[in-house]
């Protein structure tokens, strides 16, 4: 294209603002922003079409970080401000940062809404599975028995599973990664930012202060290939250091971590990022450490059309069909009567 | 006019003239009152009477047929002169049900006409409306009014037979019956609405023609039979001349939001969530795509109003309506709305509170809401509609102070005047003033960049938009240091922000037209009033004035801020009596503002003001 062969050439610094970091010493944030400003000079949008809309909470403060427009909004709300942002500027690339308690407690149905509807934003959620900026309540995906400030004697709640819940939204493109993993992130948000409609990504957090090391497991370099399976299209379900253990699908229909000793890859699952069907990208979802290796990757990445979009069109076909509005003929449908 | 009936005797009957009528229909909520009441309005306001019309339904949809909770009622005003309100007495009933009867028949003025459907006044739905006697044969009951029991359900049926109709087919078309009959009472001319049914039912012939033979047995009934020996014309009135159509006050506000938009050169945002009385603006605006209006049916009332705060800042014109329980969910969306100082209009089509209320009936409870109802120092603008015509031009206001003083503004309509209909004369596309508005393209700081805080003389932030190169900035709810809008706890800096964001609302003042009174200049009485009871109150001030009583009105559109000069009207009069459909929420802050001792009249019945109970207040106020 040509607006992009005049594009100045711009670098991570050029992403930076004036505003003093306000996020604690060694919060994960800090890596997520990094990556975030080496990927958006890679990405072909001038920096003045972009737009970081977030709602409250630690990672909410993202906005002020970015040099492009933002919008820092109220608790839960981000998406529903990036909706209509994007509704009326469909030109603009839209970003949602947002966290955990954000976007699946206070914000849980404008979360649904945005995926349900595909609109096209690119969703950020940190976990970092605990309030930190209200100072360490539990969250809704901290784990059961969890014992925080609000949770003495150990969290009852059932956490939510976020990736469920936006595959069971119809999300068309769904990821997950982690702060520190800074390649695998770097990669994840350009995928995100590539696909058209709603990409709805999780990354793993660590809040030192509050819920320090609860992703080691998935960023610990020792630990994360036997932890963590990584997602590859077309690929089978391989993980372990030694790249020794697989998953299948055996003959129950539920998934089942093997040994590549005594199973050929071949019978393993394979990854296909764009099945239409649901139930591929929610059963990997179901994946969860301790009990089984857990995806990292993108889970799912299908086309349909966008809501913004298919508003736009629909005022496009309009004009087509009548022409521009008319405000003399508005004025004078129905019934009319002359007074002399 | 043909007959599906028996061929009618064409007898004279004598024609007189009134000057004014009111109308009401009233059945089941299943019985078509509505489309009665509306036909009637269109035949009426085409003929070019000048007319007022009150639809008052239930909240359900359905409600069990026969119970006095389902009665759904439309009354309406016609007339050769002016008139600012539906009526306070009805002169002419149609009952449909004996549940119909029994709520409505209070309200029909002694020597009435009252237009029964004879047929449903069965043990059963006698027993529904809680009626232990038969009303139609007691003589007391029903003394004083000119009864005429019609055989309704019979008739109809007898007019669509043979056409193939079910009973409950056919039994659908008997308020064309009676509305057909009250066409040859009132001598209008039916052509209207044989139009719209012949739209309406194109597609299904045998409905059609049903439709038609009951409009027409109806009208047939009246010219034939003994029963009516005399009907009525009403003159067409003199309004002022021009091409007039009728609107609801939710049309008008929806075609006042695009027309604003449109004139400006701007695409209109509306983003809402579905709630009575206010959905109709949704769905007016939803057809007009061809003017660039983006509709957004949000997930709820947060997102709907934060939709609006997102598109704003993309540089739309941005507008939400809701109602009370709507209005309420919204309002930590209004905050971050004034905080970030984003043009925006939002709607309040107030019902009765608290809570969920009343949904369909009217109120004006919500000024404390729409005035207070925010976390911190937060203060906007707000005005009033008077009317429903009135919608069109307050809407264009409410969105001129909102763009030119980058603020959102709060438009406060209600039930009565949001679906009550009135005639509107169609305005000059060339004489609508466009909205001035710019999106600066260079930086405003001296070497500092862009500076999203810098103000003008009235104290107005500039609105730059994503897509410009150079002016990238970041907005927020956490308080903005002067200037620069970032992120500040500094305490000097929060009491100067928190005053300018009030002097700011305080300077939409200077572009307000001097406040108007009708009436003495002074004297012994002052009604202040606002939104929908201007017509009531008007009309009781004008009657006052005929009567000798020296009474003048100041209606306010303008509520925050107050126009300029409303402190020295006030001081003018002996008395100042503010009547309002709430327990006295302008009377309070009138009070405060200005230290008047002024008289609150307060009627909380989910229904507007009735003229008569305005001058007894008056005739009360002035005698202590």
């Amino acid at each position: 294209m040509s607006v992009e062969a005049e594009l100045p050439v711009l670098t991570p610094k050029d992403f930076a603002t004036d505003q003093e970091l306000r996020w604690c010493p060694r919060c994960g944030d800090y890596s997520i922003l990094a990556q975030m400003k080496k990927v958006l000079p890679t990405l072909g949008v001038p920096r003045e079409k972009m737009v970081f809309v977030s709602g409250i909470g630690c990672s909410s403060r993202f906005p002020y970080y970015v040099s492009t427009y933002g919008f820092h909004s109220i608790h839960g709300r981000a998406p529903a401000v990036a909706t209509g942002l994007k509704v009326a500027r469909p030109d603009l690339m839209v970003w949602v940062i947002t966290g955990d308690g954000d976007a699946l407690s206070i914000g849980g149905n404008h979360l649904l809404h945005a995926i349900r509807r595909n609109v096209d934003l690119k969703i950020i959620m940190f976990n970092n599975q605990i309030y930190g900026l209200t100072k360490g309540q539990y969250s809704p995906t901290s784990p059961q028995g969890k014992k925080t400030k609000s949770t003495p004697y150990g969290s009852v709640d059932a956490p939510l599973n976020p990736l469920s819940v936006a595959i069971g939204a119809g999300a068309t493109f769904v990821a997950r990664s982690a702060d520190v993993d800074i390649q695998h992130l770097s990669e994840t948000l350009e995928r995100a930012a590539a696909h058209k409609g709603t990409a709805f990504v999780e990354v793993y957090q660590d809040c030192n202060v509050f819920n320090s090391g609860a992703f080691e497991f998935a960023t610990k370099k020792d630990q994360k290939q036997d932890n963590c399976i990584y997602l590859e299209h077309g690929r089978p379900l391989v993980f372990g250091a030694q790249r020794d253990r697989g998953v299948r699908l055996n003959g129950t229909g539920h998934l089942e971590v093997v040994s590549l000793d005594e199973v050929k890859e071949d019978d393993l699952l394979f990854h296909d990022e764009q099945e239409e069907d649901l139930s591929h990208a929610f059963r990997l979802a179901q994946l969860r450490w301790p009990h089984a290796p857990e995806p990292m990757g993108v889970f799912r990445d299908v086309q349909r059309p966008t809501y913004d979009g298919a508003v736009d069109q629909q005022l496009r076909d309009r004009r087509a069909q009548v022409g521009e509005g008319d405000l003399e003929a508005l004025f004078n449908s129905g019934d009319t009567w002359e007074v002399h | 006019m043909s007959t599906g009936t028996e061929t009618p005797q064409s007898p004279e009957k004598p024609l007189e003239t009134l000057e004014s009528v009111v109308i009401r229909f009233c059945g089941d909520s299943g019985d078509g009152m509505q489309l009665a009441g509306t036909q009637f309005t269109n035949v009426s306001a085409v003929f070019g009477n000048d007319v007022s019309t009150l639809p008052d339904f239930p909240a359900e949809i359905r409600a069990p047929a026969g119970s006095l909770f389902g009665v759904s009622g439309f009354q309406l005003c016609f007339s050769s002169g002016d008139i600012y309100t539906p009526g306070d007495e009805v002169d002419t009933l149609v009952a449909m049900n004996p549940a119909a009867l029994k709520t409505n028949l209070n309200d029909l003025r002694r020597g009435g006409t009252l237009i029964i459907n004879a047929d449903s006044f069965d043990k059963s739905n006698l027993q529904k409306a809680h009626y232990d006697f038969d009303p139609l044969t007691d003589e007391k009951y029903l003394a004083g009014y000119r009864i005429h029991l019609v055989p309704m359900t019979r008739l109809t049926r007898d007019a669509v037979e043979g056409l193939g109709l079910s009973t409950r087919e056919a039994d659908r078309c008997k308020n064309l019956f009676a509305l057909g009959l009250v066409y040859w009472l009132y001598d209008r001319d039916a052509t209207p609405t044989e139009d719209w049914l012949k739209q309406k039912f194109g597609k299904a012939p045998a409905i059609l023609e049903a439709n038609l033979r009951a409009l027409r047995g109806g009208y047939t009934y009246g010219l034939a039979t003994e029963q009516f020996t005399v009907h009525y014309k009403v003159p067409a009135a003199h309004l002022p001349p021009g091409r007039y159509r009728k609107v609801t006050g939710n049309e008008a506000t929806a075609m006042g939001l695009a027309t604003a938009a449109k004139v400006s050169g701007k695409e209109l945002f509306y983003g809402g969530y579905p709630i009575t009385p206010a959905s109709d603006i949704l769905h007016e605006l939803s057809k007009l795509k061809e003017f660039g209006v983006r509709t957004f049916q949000a997930e709820d009332e947060i997102a709907a109003i934060t939709s609006v705060i997102g598109a704003a800042f993309g540089g739309a014109f941005a507008v939400t309506a809701s109602s009370g329980p709507g209005i309420a969910l919204k309002g930590e969306g209004i905050g971050l709305a004034v905080m970030t100082e984003l043009p925006m209009v939002i709607v309040n089509v107030q019902r009765g509170g608290p809570s969920t209320g009343l949904p369909t009936k009217t109120e004006q409870s919500d000024l404390f809401l729409s005035y207070f109802g925010r976390n911190g120092d937060c203060p906007l603008p707000l005005i009033a509609a008077q009317s429903p015509a009135d919608c069109f031009a307050a809407a264009q206001e409410a969105m001129r102070i909102a763009v030119e003083f980058m603020t959102p503004v709060f438009l406060l309509t209600d039930g009565y005047i949001a679906n009550g209909a009135e005639p509107w004369r169609i305005p000059n596309v060339e004489d609508l003033k466009p909205i001035k508005f710019a999106h600066p393209r260079e930086v405003n700081g001296n070497g500092e960049g862009y500076l999203p805080y810098l103000r003008d003389e009235n104290l107005v932030r500039p609105w730059a938009i994503p897509g410009t190169p150079g002016l990238e900035h970041r907005l927020g709810g956490l308080e903005k240091a002067d200037r620069t809008g970032n992120v500040s706890y500094d305490p000097e800096n929060h009491q100067k922000m928190v005053e300018i964001r009030r002097q700011k609302v305080a300077n939409v003042a200077k572009t307000l037209p001097p406040q108007e009174v009708d009436g003495p200049e002074s004297g012994d009485l002052l009604l202040v009033s606002w939104g929908g009871t201007f017509g009531a109150v008007r009309t009781a001030a004008q009657v006052a004035r005929r009567k000798g009583q020296s009474v003048a009105h100041c209606h306010l559109r303008y509520i925050s801020p107050f126009p300029s000069n409303l402190g020295d009207i006030l001081k003018r009069y002996k008395k100042v009596l503010v009547p309002e459909l709430n327990t006295g929420q302008l009377w309070v802050i009138l009070r405060a503002l200005y230290l008047v001792d002024a008289i609150g009249f307060n009627k909380i019945k989910g229904k507007p003001f009735l003229i008569h109970e305005l001058t007894e207040k008056i005739d009360e106020a002035l005698a202590q």
